[in-house]
């Protein structure tokens, strides 16, 4: 009898579903993975690194480009970091607390509206990419009145936002806010109740609560197997304990599940964007702080002190005070955390990120051996990765 | 003789063309209704509502170059496109379109041919069809192309039987096997009509389905998992049969449920006057065409070991039965 071998199988860096540039080598025997072993690295640019050569207020600019996808969420996450190492913490005006809050939801409906698109297609059902896209154009639009970019806003700021919601931006949000229920009903009515649907991610990719606690996973996938974990709950900042909302979990952890937590997700930040809607006071969005912030513009161009200082401010930035701090927020795929060391120069001696996304891939291979090639695909939909956020 | 050769090879010419160009436009009515119901255009630069998108498409074809990677088995890697498109063209030799007219005192039928052994000679060619699938992944020499092969080879044959065994009920009940007697009968009332006969209907066309490879059956290509499957390693106008051929299939596989199931070129209920004859073919056999494309933008895909499982475990029992149902039925009637 001829000796029989396993197929190997280079899925990516150039494949269609993997995401971006993950690699996936699989070893098959037919189409079961009897092994499977993720490369990294494809997409790593040294963001971490190249942090310390930044100030402060550049270095903001790198956080948008890991996950692109919730670029605002990365912002808040770094700028709620370097605040509580200024220890200024209080001194964020309300309305940019607020309007924190109102951008970050919006921003976590995007991502998931991404999520929701390629998950789908990977499975097949391309007319609900259109769909989900359809309305996550409507929410970049209203993130882009507000922050003047689509993709990469950098928008929070340390000490608040760049600039305040221009009217527009409120009307839009609640027409939003009031159309958006019914096109979730559309995707339900397309995906939830559909046997194909359900055939391909009803028990497949089965984390265990235990697992998922062993393995340190965090945001929708350790919410399906069943742990209530938010840190928007369960460690809040921007006042999102004052906000009514829930944590949707789910008790078997399949795919099927995390695709049911994260279309809950969707509505419970509506319900967050809705309560923040009618809560956004009047007032300024930037901390009034001689050193975070800097000179206004119209003051820069009149006064010669302010013009100085806004050079000052520009090129050196500010310094902050030595110490080490990490700050944890709920990134749309889960924990996203920043630790930061500084030596009270103007540039952070340490940058580094607990990014959600190259935690949750660890995961992958117990999910899919034993699988067939198709469910490898449902599984990494399922995980939501970026892989910007992975290389960094 | 003479004339009869004459004719026909007329007749073959004008089939093929009018066929090539339907298989064209079933690109751009699918391009145009996946639009329709993706809430996006379509084509719509080249020509009026991107009507001149086919022809631009196959120019371009033409156009790209023909990359044969190496390592592949050359002879196998050209053969495979042809042997993909030709039995779909094939196909269409034994359709009837419509009855017969009168040109120059000669009376002219509305076909290539009517064997009287019609349904096995498509059986047999549509048999064919998937060597090309097959060997093309084969042949790249590239692991998603066995892949998909592989799958192509499971899933084939397997829909293959359901379909075989699903014909036999419309057999019985016409009470041959040639194609223009199966649609003559049905004059007045379709066969999708008479009792029962709408469950082979439904079973053929979701056996039609896994056979042509689409949504939710299009394993073999399946884009998200197999970067394109069997022809990820063709290009130009290699590629370019090998998308014509599926929508050639599509196409036959309309034509025949038409002939099978929706009578033909027979209006439903009444007498189909002659000039209407083919306009109510075509008007089917588009309707169909329309639902594979409306189909394609509904469902996700399932999962191969899925796809077998439902073809012998459901499939193929409810075509069994069914055969033993519509024996029974139509014995004990008449």
């Amino acid at each position: 009898m001829a000796e029989t071998k396993n197929m190997i199988v280079n899925m990516g860096p150039q494949h269609p579903a993997t995401h971006g540039v993950l690699r996936v080598v699989l070893e098959l025997d037919g189409e079961i993975v009897v092994k499977a072993t993720p490369h990294l690295g494809h997409l790593h640019r040294g963001l971490e690194k190249l942090a310390e050569t930044k100030t402060y207020h550049q270095a903001l600019t790198l956080t948008d480009r890991m996950d692109y996808t919730g670029a605002l969420i990365n912002n808040l996450g770094y700028c709620l970091a370097v605040e509580k190492l200024l220890d200024i913490e209080d001194r964020i005006p309300e309305r940019a607390t607020v309007l924190r809050v109102l951008l970050c939801e919006l921003q976590r409906i995007a991502g998931h509206l991404l999520w929701l698109a390629t998950h789908a297609l990977d499975m097949g059902a391309m007319t609900v990419l259109f769909y989900a896209f359809r309305e996550r154009e409507t929410v970049i639009d209203l993130l882009e009145d507000v922050t003047g970019a689509r993709l990469t806003p950098s928008f929070v700021r340390v000490g608040g936002l760049a600039q305040d919601a221009p009217p527009v931006f409120f009307e839009k949000a609640r027409r939003f806010v009031q159309d958006f229920p019914s096109k979730m009903a559309e995707y339900e009515r397309l995906l939830t109740d559909n046997r194909i649907w359900r055939e391909r991610t009803e028990g497949i990719g089965i984390l265990s609560r235990e697992d998922c606690i062993q393995y340190a996973l965090t945001g929708p996938v350790l919410r399906a197997a069943g742990v209530e974990w938010d840190l928007r709950k369960k460690q809040p900042y921007c006042g999102y304990e004052t906000y009514d909302f829930e944590i949707p979990t789910g008790t078997k952890g399949d795919v099927f599940e995390r695709y049911l937590v994260r279309l809950e997700e969707m509505r419970q930040s509506l319900r967050i964007v809705e309560q923040a809607l009618d809560r956004v006071p009047d007032g300024p969005v930037m901390a009034d702080e001689a050193v975070v912030s800097p000179p206004p513009k119209e003051e820069v161009y009149e006064d010669i002190g302010q013009l100085i200082r806004h050079f000052k401010w520009m090129s050196a930035g500010f310094p902050v005070p030595e110490g080490d701090v990490y700050v944890g927020v709920e990134a749309t795929k889960g924990e996203l955390g920043y630790y930061l060391v500084s030596d009270g120069s103007e540039k952070p001696y340490r940058f580094r990120v607990r990014p959600p996304c190259f935690v949750n891939l660890q995961a992958l291979e117990d999910m899919i051996v034993g699988r067939m090639v198709a469910d490898v695909i449902a599984v990494i939909g399922s995980l939501d990765i970026v892989l910007g956020e992975i290389d960094r | 003789m003479l004339d009869f050769v004459i004719e026909s090879v007329i007749k073959v010419v004008v089939v093929f063309a009018v066929l090539m160009l339907f298989v064209a436009y079933t690109t751009w009515i699918e391009r145009k209704v996946l639009g329709r119901i993706q809430v996006r255009h379509g084509p719509n630069r080249v020509g009026p509502f991107g009507l001149l998108q086919p022809i631009a498409d196959g120019l371009k074809g033409f156009f790209k170059e023909d990359i044969i990677p190496s390592n592949t088995d050359r002879l196998l890697y050209a053969l495979a496109p042809a042997l993909s498109i030709i039995p779909a063209l094939l196909v269409v030799a034994v359709i009837p379109f419509g009855d017969q007219f009168t040109l120059f005192g000669r009376t002219i039928t509305m076909r290539i041919t009517d064997i009287n052994v019609g349904l096995l000679y498509i059986l047999g060619l549509a048999g064919l069809g998937e060597y090309g699938v097959m060997l093309g992944g084969w042949a790249s020499n590239n692991r998603y192309g066995l892949l998909g092969s592989l799958r192509t080879a499971a899933q084939m044959i397997s829909y293959e039987l359901a379909l075989g065994i699903t014909l036999i009920s419309v057999i019985m009940v016409s009470g041959s096997l040639s194609l223009v007697e199966i649609v003559e009968a049905q004059a007045g009332l379709w066969n999708v009509f008479k009792p029962i006969l709408w469950v082979p209907f439904i079973l053929y066309i979701i056996c039609g389905l896994a056979e042509i490879n689409r949504t939710p059956f299009d394993m073999p290509e399946a884009e998200s998992e197999l970067a394109c499957g069997f022809n990820i390693e063709y290009s130009s106008m290699k590629f370019a049969m090998f998308f014509m051929a599926e929508y050639a299939h599509a196409i036959s596989l309309a034509a025949l449920i038409t002939c099978l199931f929706l009578g033909g070129w027979n209006l439903p209920f009444v007498a189909t006057p002659g000039f209407l004859k083919l306009p109510v073919f075509l008007a089917k056999v588009f309707a169909l065409v329309f639902f594979f494309v409306w189909e394609r933008g509904t469902f996700p895909r399932l999962r191969y070991d899925q796809i077998m499982r439902f073809g012998w475990k459901v499939l193929m029992p409810i075509a069994l039965a069914n055969i033993v149902v519509v024996g029974l039925y139509y014995t004990v009637i008449a």
